[in-house]
């Protein structure tokens, strides 16, 4: 769907690097093999330094499972008791991995609270012997320093961390739903001051090294090496194990001060937080902040500011008490679990279930350098893929290669990206105007207007020109597959690529196969969509696919809720209040109301009455006014650029008024407004499933998720089905129901859900 | 790698001790070459011209900011220049062409090879052009002539390279200049102080010149830590190197062995005639500095980088039967030369590993038929980086697609009258002088086959094989 955005903390929940080990029992398998001998902790005594390493050797990255804390404390203990060692470095033997965080599946085989927080405790108490070493603890990081790992790295006396790109630093325990719970709330406000310190645990986002070392998170940066004698990841971690040894002795004979001096600004920030009173205000914004971003509907953030203030006006016995009962407390909500689904979802759904296509697709042609066009070769220049633009005028590919331009532009504004990286990833985009080129092309992803005649014409043209092993892929966010592959002399070749705007930002692609979709042709679609760094739902052929045909209905009660009334800005605020990153009334907008009166009749003519609901009219005479939403500068609302702030537009309004419903008192209170529109879309999700749409029940959650916006902290149609219950959302439409007809019949699947509370459609 | 130079200039020259071990071991091995060079064969290829070095010259090589402070680029060319007329007796008007090097461009001479021939007294008739490619710039121009020749379009060419560091052009801000060249557009007066009025502070911060790598933004003293550290060259060997080149380098100059060096009288100032940045120190003086790039814990010192140097070198080359039929005795033989190019951020100094086995290979020699060997010394870090590479079969294999390695020369045959590290590196002029210094201590030591090697900036690197003329 055109124009969905990921906001707060959807967004958010894609930078994460979070590990979790596969499963229970390969782990008690693992601890009896491990009683003989150390298999994940070691150390080496260089003169008067210890060298601790660390080497999960059945993950590939290392986690504090309950057998790396173990050894670890086994080994500190040694090393604390050898007079011989008079100062330690903690490294990684992992390329690429310091310690990726805590075990989830350790927190998630908890079953209470108590537990929890006595893991909590456990870990807090390591890391307080850490942090009063007698023997300064130099800790030297290559890799992700995160959760756990930072909380381990910032108890030590120094840090150390390599320049490369895979460091990162940062606490996203915040994204699961959870908070830092071994120390981080306690020790991140001191270390990096108080306003960073929030930002930290409260965004979760992840710290490159040369903002960590300017922010006091780390004292020394190192950089990475090129071939040597040895390969690069190698020689550079043991470049950083020299320089960590060298800096550890030196900490050892005091040479290097432990205490930084501290700058200017420095003095003056702490000055200004000694007063209580600017304490105070700055817990009072950020709760405000972080209310109006969550809608208090993720309990994490909330007690992440309880401990951090726990911490620092009562005092660290209250703080870590603080931090470990509310980190039992978080485990057990229902948002954590949520949130870790989809982060399993999501790293089930960054895997190519259909194996190794076999031939990579290394030139890939686009038609149409429209917005959908040249955002999909934005994504794919910077991937290494020439890409070939193709479009029938010149300003249609202007324009486009201006898009891919400022989209890498942008990156090269932000840093992320040098502007010779940026140069040299244009090289890989060709734009023209014929078909030339496109003999080679391994793959040819079309992403003209939606309408069929269009369609069935690019294809024909396209198929004299191909090679016969080349992919025809067609973007589209509703006209099935088997009628555009209807034209095709090789259907096995052409499946559906589904992408969401603006497809730089998100995550979500949603491929289509139709029946005569050939294994390979799916393997290579995910191959390329996985390259594009996308997150990859299969789903079957059909009018709407998966999420349009979820979003539709859900539109079709929005806008019957309009006609009933109901304020745009009113509407908003009722589905942001759900959970929806962006509210109905906006969601149209951008996905354009014409697009969205194209696909309510498509699917309207393709379901009958169920996806039925608002009068479609209402779309087509706000089309006929020229109100499409933001690209036309009015739709529900007025667009003015350099505007944020936006009015609803009064002409819309007026049209709302000619086609008015009046509401039935008894299913119009605000959350009888929320569950009609959020009962259509879960029913038609499930309804998916029971018809063979979607795969699974993970697939159809992290589409719902990342594509549509629906509620992170629900964590998806069908884990929202299984938490909230399926016979009391059955109950909800059986009342909705009897008002609005059939458009609120439950499906035979969720019936089947509803009479046996055993069924999950999360185990 | 500014800031380090000016470091450089900084550390007061320190306690000249002699190495004693050295210098008694150069000569030694001078002595053992020479019993052993003479039965190898030519590299003549029939049907290829002969091309041959008859002579080269350079001016002193000083710290920038020194005696040549007030001078312009080709003032040093037209003195290398005028040096190789005077040494050779060359007519003014035999030169068929001129080809100069350069890399820090001054934009009123942006062909200083044109404007130093002229104002070297050149027939105005003799075409001149300025090619660049960072510190092989005047090898390129050597090969550029040697090219012509075999092309059978010139029949003597003088090629060289000039390098001026104590003056570089440091620009104004982009918007400062985009706002003065509207101004030259602006007809009337509003227009004008309506631009003039634009100006503000933050359009008068000046761009100046970074020795970084424009494709990684990188310094190139920070890549050559770096790539020390890959090769875990120490700290210790890289200032032992360091001294070994100033200490060889001073007991060279000491015995006159540095002939191609020409006396220039700079206006005002009194004749020069020797490099200034020649100075022995000693281990314990060395060891105390800071490093310059990668703190703390860099090894790349000001002590063990090459400074920033001004110079200007020229050479005289011929095709073979010219050269004989002007009654000149040629110095040495050109033979085969690569150019290499590798991962810019990486291997950015790693030019002579690549290209030496490669140049070898091309002339169908070993590394054990090599008499001399001079490889340009940017920082000693580097040179260590690229002996252990040549001596790595693993570097080879994985990097460079090889069976085996190439070996890493004999350190008695190795910059053994200095080297880049402590005569100096003027960008641009350092290719004429390895070149010369190899063909003058093949005639010096009676070796047949000389190889001279180079980095670049840009992870580009060259290496030629040289033969001593027949005496």
């Amino acid at each position: 769907m055109a124009g969905v955005r990921a906001l707060g903390s959807l967004s958010r929940l894609t930078t994460r690097r979070y590990t979790l080990f596969p499963g229970v029992t390969r782990r008690t398998f693992r601890v009896a093999a491990c009683m003989m001998a150390r298999t994940h902790v070691n150390y080496e005594i260089k003169g008067d330094v210890a060298v601790v390493r660390m080497n999960d050797p059945n993950a590939r990255v290392n986690t504090l499972s309950v057998q790396m804390q173990r050894e670890m404390t086994e080994v500190m203990d040694e090393i604390w008791g050898n007079n011989a060692v008079q100062s330690v470095v903690l490294i990684s033997s992992k390329p690429g991995s310091f310690i990726a965080g805590a075990d989830i599946s350790m927190i998630q085989a908890c079953k209470t609270a108590e537990e929890v927080t006595s893991l909590s405790q456990e870990g807090q108490k390591m890391f307080e012997k850490i942090e009063k070493s007698p023997k300064p603890i130099v800790a030297a990081i290559n890799g992700s320093c995160l959760g756990g790992g930072l909380e381990f790295a910032i108890a030590c006396q120094y840090r150390i961390a390599t320049k490369s790109k895979k460091t990162v630093l940062g606490c996203p325990e915040v994204m699961l739903g959870l908070l830092p719970g071994a120390g981080g709330t306690q020790r991140l406000p001191k270390m990096v001051g108080i306003p960073s310190g929030f930002d930290m645990v409260l965004t979760g986002r992840s710290i490159r090294p040369d903002k960590a070392k300017k922010m006091g998170l780390v004292h020394q940066l190192v950089d990475t090496l090129g071939p040597g004698l040895k390969s690069p990841e190698e020689r550079t971690i043991e470049y950083l194990e020299e320089v960590a040894v060298e800096a550890a002795r030196g900490l050892a004979k005091k040479q290097i001060p432990l205490t930084k001096e501290k700058g200017l600004m420095q003095k003056i920030q702490d000055y200004v937080m000694s007063y209580p009173f600017v304490r105070q205000q700055i817990y009072n914004t950020v709760q405000k902040k972080v209310m109006k971003q969550t809608k208090g509907l993720y309990p994490a953030p909330l007690k992440i500011i309880e401990c951090v203030k726990a911490g620092l006006e009562q005092g660290p016995t209250a703080g870590y008490l603080a931090e470990a009962q509310n980190f039992g407390k978080l485990a057990m909500t229902s948002e954590s679990t949520a949130l870790i689904g989809l982060y399993h979802g999501q790293v089930t759904c960054k895997k190519n279930r259909f194996g190794t296509p076999e031939k990579e697709v290394k030139t890939l042609a686009i038609l149409g350098a429209g917005l959908m066009g040249a955002g999909i070769a934005q994504v794919s220049v910077d991937k290494g893929i020439h890409t070939i633009l193709k479009d029938t005028t010149v300003e249609g590919l202007s324009r486009g290669e201006q898009q891919v331009y400022k989209g890498l532009n942008d990156k090269t504004k932000k840093r992320s990206m040098t502007s010779f990286e940026r140069d040299s990833f244009l090289s890989n985009l060709t734009g023209q105007l014929d078909y030339n080129g496109f003999n080679k092309a391994d793959m040819i992803i079309e992403a003209v207007f939606e309408d069929l005649n269009i369609k069935h014409k690019v294809l024909k043209e396209v198929e004299a020109v191909i090679p016969p092993q080349c992919i025809f892929a067609t973007n589209t966010s509703a006209l099935p597959i088997k009628d555009i592959a209807a034209v095709s002399k090789r259907p096995e070749k052409v499946i559906g690529m589904h992408y969401f705007s603006p497809v730089d930002k998100m995550q979500l692609l949603e491929i289509i196969t139709t029946d005569k979709t050939s294994k390979d042709t799916t393997a290579s679609a995910v191959a390329v969509g996985l390259k594009q760094g996308k997150v990859i739902i299969v789903v079957g052929d059909g009018p709407g696919f998966y999420t349009t045909r979820c979003l539709a209905p859900m539109l079709a009660e929005a806008v019957r809720v309009l006609q009933e009334g109901v304020d745009p800005k009113k509407l908003d605020s009722l589905t942001t209040g759900f959970g929806f990153p962006v509210g109905a009334a906006t969601l149209a907008d951008e996905v354009g109301i014409d697009v969205a009166a194209h696909v309510a009749e498509d699917l309207g003519k393709a379901f009958g009455s169920r996806f039925g609901g608002g009068n479609v009219e209402v779309l087509k005479s706000m089309v006929d006014k020229g109100f499409k939403g933001r690209k036309s500068g009015k739709g529900c609302y007025i667009y003015q650029p350099g505007l944020k702030r936006r009015d609803v537009n009064p002409e819309a309004l007026e049209i709302l008024e000619s086609y008015k419903l009046t509401p039935n008192a008894a299913v119009s209170s605000d959350s009888d407004i929320q569950y009609r529109l959020v009962s259509r879309f879960v029913n038609e999700a499930v309804l998916c499933l029971q018809e063979g749409i979607l795969a699974n029940p993970v697939e159809g959650d992290i589409g719902a998720v990342f594509g549509l916006g629906f509620p992170p902290c629900l964590g998806g149609p069908f884990r929202f089905v299984d938490s909230f219950g399926a016979d009391k959302l059955v109950e909800k439409m059986r009342k909705f129901e009897e008002v609005f007809g059939n458009q609120f019949t439950p499906c035979q699947l969720l019936l089947d859900h509803a009479k046996d509370p055993s069924k999950k459609f999360h185990k | 790698m500014a800031s380090m130079l000016l470091t450089s200039l900084r550390c007061s020259p320190l306690t000249s001790v002699q190495a004693a071990q050295f210098a008694a071991r150069s000569i030694s091995t001078s002595v053992h070459l020479q019993a052993q060079a003479k039965s190898k064969k030519t590299l003549a290829k029939p049907g290829v011209k002969n091309i041959v070095l008859v002579d080269g010259v350079r001016t002193p090589f000083l710290l920038s900011g020194t005696t040549y402070a007030d001078l312009m680029p080709h003032d040093l060319a037209r003195a290398a220049l005028q040096g190789l007329l005077n040494r050779t007796g060359l007519p003014k008007d035999a030169v068929d062409y001129i080809v100069y090097g350069t890399v820090i461009q001054e934009v009123k001479t942006s062909n200083v090879a044109r404007e130093a021939a002229l104002g070297a007294g050149f027939s105005d008739k003799t075409p001149a052009h300025t090619v660049t490619m960072a510190c092989i710039s005047s090898n390129q121009a050597m090969t550029t002539a040697a090219g012509l020749i075999a092309a059978g379009q010139c029949d003597a060419v003088v090629a060289g390279g000039v390098e001026f560091m104590s003056d570089v052009p440091i620009r104004h801000s982009r918007k400062m200049r985009k706002t003065m060249l509207s101004l030259n557009k602006a007809k009337t007066l509003g227009a004008r102080l309506s631009l003039l009025g634009s100006i503000r502070l933050a359009h008068l911060a000046p761009e100046l010149p970074a020795v970084a790598e424009f494709s990684t933004a990188e310094t190139m003293g920070h890549s050559a830590d770096r790539l020390a550290a890959a090769f875990g060259v120490t700290r210790l060997e890289q200032d032992e190197f360091a001294l070994r080149s100033h200490t060889l380098a001073k007991k060279a100059q000491d015995s006159g062995l540095l002939s191609d060096v020409i006396g220039f009288k700079v206006p005002g100032k009194d004749i020069v005639s020797k490099d200034n940045g020649i100075r022995p120190s000693n281990m314990e003086q060395m060891a105390k500095l800071k490093p310059a790039f990668i703190k703390p814990h860099g090894t790349v010192t000001a002590a063990n980088s090459s400074f920033l140097t001004d110079g200007a070198s020229a050479v005289l080359i011929m095709s073979e039967e010219k050269a004989l039929a002007m009654g000149y005795k040629p110095k040495a033989y050109l033979r085969d030369f690569v150019y290499v190019s590798q991962d810019p951020k990486d291997q950015l100094l790693l030019g002579p590993t690549y290209a030496t086995p490669k140049v070898l290979e091309k002339s169908g020699l070993t590394l054990n038929d090599i008499d001399v060997f001079e490889f340009h010394e940017a920082f000693a870090g580097q040179i260590m980086a690229n002996l252990k590479a040549m001596e790595s079969d693993w570097f080879a294999q994985t990097y460079m697609g090889r069976k085996t390695k190439v070996g890493a020369p004999p350190m008695e045959k190795f910059n053994t009258w200095g080297g880049s590290l402590s005569l100096g590196h003027p960008f641009a002029a350092t290719g004429c002088r390895l070149v010369t210094t190899v063909a003058h201590r093949l005639q010096k030591e009676g070796g047949q086959y000389g190889l001279v090697a180079a980095c670049a900036a840009g992870g580009q690197g060259h290496a030629m094989v040289i033969e001593a003329y027949p005496q």
